[in-house]
């Protein structure tokens, strides 16, 4: 018997349904909607901006635009670990209080493009109401593994994430 | 509530002008004036408290007609108020049983479906109304001084005819209205059954305007804003077209309403002398002013040529690509690949590239600037009403009209320009009967002019009135406690003073000016423009102020140093000069802080590492690189490690989550293709302090380089 909830828990996973790219942040893998994705580039010179939150590691020049460009593990409260080859900068549009602006996010690495159905997305697991949880969109399972979906305009306009990284851990 | 606040208001007027307390009349008419209330009922107000200013004259009503005057207009306004309560009671009722439509605000004049609909192409209304209502305004000046110009009278009348036209298509009825009536007007005008005289010219200038504030409520309301209270085009309407309806073409001589009549009264007192200086001028050259009008016309067809609107978005994203194009130029004729090639071909080919790319670059720089000339045109029109209010003669003058600069400052000056041309008026020139004695022309002259010097632009804004009083500025500035009672000034140090927060010296407040806010109102804002000020004045010949502003605000001529493995762009207008610290040089001085003597002054010594919480290369002091800055007129000595070049930059914002950093003004693209940061010295300076406070958290920020 089809409750009111599962109603519109049903239209949310309509909603939620889609093209995510996946990428990783130590052995955690992520999803952010294709759709919020501007481009990805390779890691490159960041030039420090002071008196600014330890994961907002500064600013690039994205042809022509100086962005600020976040590193997701420190906003996320995880290690800190040396930039590799692989590291990417993520460049996102996203929704602030102003309209759409471009922040770039650096992450361990990107790995595919994910196309996930309503059926491959599970509500985010109950974590006590912490607050980090805002910023999740859901759980999908991919071939036996868990990518957590990310709200990108919720994490990238709040700052009080940083404990995203133990509860994950 | 407002209808209580008003009636009060309206009852202490009453009172006070029987009492004979006239500044608290006006006063409380003043208040009266702003408080919110009909349509009708606010244009009244407004005008009573304008008559009311005019009618004081020391402590003393002009005559007894103007307190009757103020007496029955207080007695309209009463009769109005009481009927908008009626009103606004019957209105409220039929509110709340209406349909549900609260946005709807009892059919505010400016609200059209259109604006609900099609917010493009009302964009586009507004855009296109206010280049026709320009052309109104510049067009109704002509016409003040040659009457029945068929030219000019044919390009005003257009305007009209197309304003009604696109107000009529998107709903906006009451421009639409009025547009028509100045429309029919105009075109009486033009077949010859109508002469525009000063009257009809005013009314049509006050038509314009209206208009233009209407615009501008649409527009507000378009994004969302508060657009202000409506307004009142009732008595505007009808005055217009009691015109048409041939009951003011002999010359204001139906005094019906209140307004005609205070308008009417203004007009004789002070326009039949312009009026008769005019003619009688004409009269004596008839060929001149038609050559000259037809010079003027073709000179604004040239300058106007063919243009098309483009987004400034869009010319952002020009911008930006051409500066990485440059950057991408440099990058590939330095690459050591390429720089030391025999082939001269290729030399040749990247030769032709860079000429193409800087010529590339500073046309695309070039679309930024507009020329300064609409700027004047619109204090052409301040000086007509400002004399006219003050019952002085004056003409403006100007060249260099062409001169271009950055849209953005010509916007931004527009402000402070007006304060100045109204202060020449009203404390600047002498009434004309004061000129003559002093064997001066009776009209006074206002002077514009405008040129490029160098890699900035200097204008000029000048007068040839009484000059800077030099002994009642030292006066009041002794008075307001600004200088000591000895202090011994020079002669600029002491016109220096009227930029004092302030400061004022006009001995009584007038509707104009000399309320004590202004001259340093106009020195901030010249300053934000990155510009400097100066006066130059002399007694009884006039005074001139000096303005020098940057070509843009774009772009910044930069220094750029290093900190550590940081670079950093301090603007160079606020540097003095540079130096090597010698032995003994820094001082600490008990309670504050650091400090260096630079040219046996002791100057506070900020270092930039510390100030921003970076890893400096060196330590020591000896080493590093001393800079002497300057802002808002305080100096200061920055540490950095080392000079590295002087670069023009293309300032940019750091975006939304950054743009407040402290210390940090903007980000520019460095010559290899890097982000730098564009210090806030002000702040820098002003987050000072003895304990200077590292990074938030306490900890090192560096870039990360790759590689």
């Amino acid at each position: 018997m089809p409750s009111a909830a599962t109603i519109t828990g049903n239209r949310e996973m309509e909603e939620r349904a889609g093209k995510y790219l996946a990428f990783h942040l130590g052995a955690e893998e992520f999803g952010i909607p294709v759709m919020k994705v501007r481009e990805i580039m390779g890691i490159q010179e960041i030039t420090a901006v002071p008196h600014t939150p330890r994961h907002t590691k500064g600013v690039i020049n994205l042809r022509g635009k100086v962005i600020p460009v976040v590193d997701l593990r420190l906003k996320f409260g995880m290690q800190e670990t040396e930039y590799t080859q692989r590291t990417c900068i993520i460049v996102t549009e996203v929704w602030g209080e102003n309209g759409a602006m471009m922040i770039g996010a650096v992450v361990d690495g990107v790995s595919e493009v994910l196309n996930l159905g309503p059926g491959d997305i599970e509500d985010t697991p109950d974590f006590g109401g912490a607050v980090a949880a805002a910023g999740l969109l859901g759980m999908a399972k991919v071939k036996g593994r868990v990518k957590i979906l990310l709200d990108i305009d919720h994490v990238m306009t709040h700052q009080d994430l940083d404990e995203l990284g133990s509860l994950l851990g | 509530m407002q209808e209580n606040e008003a009636g009060e208001l309206l009852e202490r007027a009453a009172t006070q002008i029987l009492l004979g307390e006239n500044a608290e009349t006006v006063a409380t008419l003043s208040q009266l004036s702003r408080v919110e209330m009909g349509l009708e009922a606010g244009a009244l107000a407004a005008e009573l408290h304008r008559e009311a200013a005019a009618g004081v004259t020391g402590n003393v009503w002009a005559d007894e007609a103007s307190r009757r005057r103020l007496e029955m207009g207080l007695d309209r306004l009463r009769g109005v108020l009481d009927e908008a309560a009626g009103i606004a009671g019957a209105g409220a009722a039929e509110a709340v049983s209406g349909p549900v439509e609260p946005a709807a605000e009892g059919g505010r004049a400016a609200s059209s479906s259109a604006l609900n609909q099609d917010p493009e192409l009302v964009g586009d209304f507004i855009q296109e109304s206010r280049e026709h209502l320009q052309t109104v305004e510049t067009g109704l000046l002509v016409l003040e001084k040659e009457p029945g110009n068929p030219e000019t009278l044919n390009a005003v009348f257009r305007s009209f005819h197309t304003i009604k036209g696109l107000a009529g298509f998107l709903e906006f009825g009451v421009i639409q209205a009025l547009a028509h009536e100045v429309e029919t007007i105009l075109d009486l005008a033009r077949t010859g059954k109508l002469v525009l005289g000063p009257e009809l010219v005013d009314l049509t200038l006050e038509s314009a305007d209206f208009v233009g504030r209407e615009v501008g409520r649409i527009e507000a309301i378009l994004h969302g804003q508060d657009p202000g209270p409506e307004l009142e085009a009732g008595a505007l309407l009808e005055r217009v077209r009691a015109v048409n309806s041939g009951g003011m073409a002999a010359g204001g001589g139906s005094a019906s309403r209140f307004e005609s009549r205070v308008e009417s009264r203004v007009e004789s007192r002070v326009e039949s002398r312009v009026e008769a200086r005019v003619d009688s001028k004409q009269e004596s050259s008839p060929a001149t002013p038609e050559a000259a009008a037809g010079q003027r016309e073709r000179k604004a067809a040239a300058s106007e040529g063919q243009s098309i609107r483009v987004d400034t978005a869009k010319l952002d994203l020009l911008l930006d690509m051409v500066g990485e194009m440059v950057i991408a130029e440099s990058m590939v004729r330095l690459d050591p690949e390429l720089a030391g090639t025999k082939n001269t071909r290729l030399q040749r080919n990247l030769n032709q590239l860079r000429r193409v790319t800087e010529e590339v670059q500073k046309i695309a720089m070039a679309t930024r600037l507009i020329p300064v000339g609409t700027l004047f045109q619109r204090v052409n029109r301040v000086v007509r009403d400002t004399a006219r209010k003050a019952g002085k003669q004056a003409e403006v003058e100007w060249s260099g009209e062409d001169t271009q600069l950055d849209k953005t400052i010509i916007e931004e000056l527009t402000d402070p320009i007006m304060h100045m041309v109204r202060n020449s008026i009203d404390h600047g020139i002498e009434p004309a009967a004061e000129r003559q004695r002093a064997g001066k022309p009776e009209s006074g002259r206002v002077r514009l002019k405008a040129y490029r010097q160098a890699d900035h632009i200097q204008i000029e804004i000048g007068d040839d009135g009484r000059g800077l009083n030099r002994e009642r500025i030292l006066a009041k500035a002794r008075e307001r406690g600004l200088i000591g009672e000895q202090a011994a000034l020079a002669e600029g140090d002491v016109y220096q003073l009227i930029f004092e927060p302030g400061f004022s010296t006009a001995e009584k407040v007038t509707d104009l000016s000399g309320r004590g806010v202004g001259m340093d109102v106009v020195k901030k804002q010249i300053q934000k423009l990155r510009g400097k000020i100066e006066i130059e004045s002399a007694a009884g010949r006039g005074t001139t102020f000096y303005l020098k502003l940057p070509l843009t605000l774009a772009i910044v001529e930069g220094l750029v140093v290093g900190v550590g493995r940081e670079r950093y762009i301090l603007p160079l207008f606020s540097v003095h000069e540079m130096l090597r610290p010698a032995a003994g040089q820094i001082a600490t001085v008990q309670g504050r802080g650091e400090m260096v003597i630079v040219r046996n002054q002791l100057l506070p010594l900020v270092r930039l590492h510390r100030a921003l919480g970076v890893k400096p290369g060196r330590e020591e002091a000896g080493e590093s690189l001393l800079i002497v800055a300057e802002t808002e007129g305080k100096r200061f000595v920055l540490m950095v490690d080392e000079f590295i070049g002087k670069q023009e930059v293309v300032i940019k914002t750091l975006g939304e989550s950054l743009k407040n950093t402290p210390g940090i003004a903007g980000g520019a693209i460095l010559g290899d293709g890097r982000v730098g940061l564009i210090l806030d010295l002000e702040a820098i300076y002003n987050g000072r302090g003895p304990g200077q406070e590292p990074g938030r958290r306490g900890e090192v920020k560096e870039s990360v380089w790759r590689g």
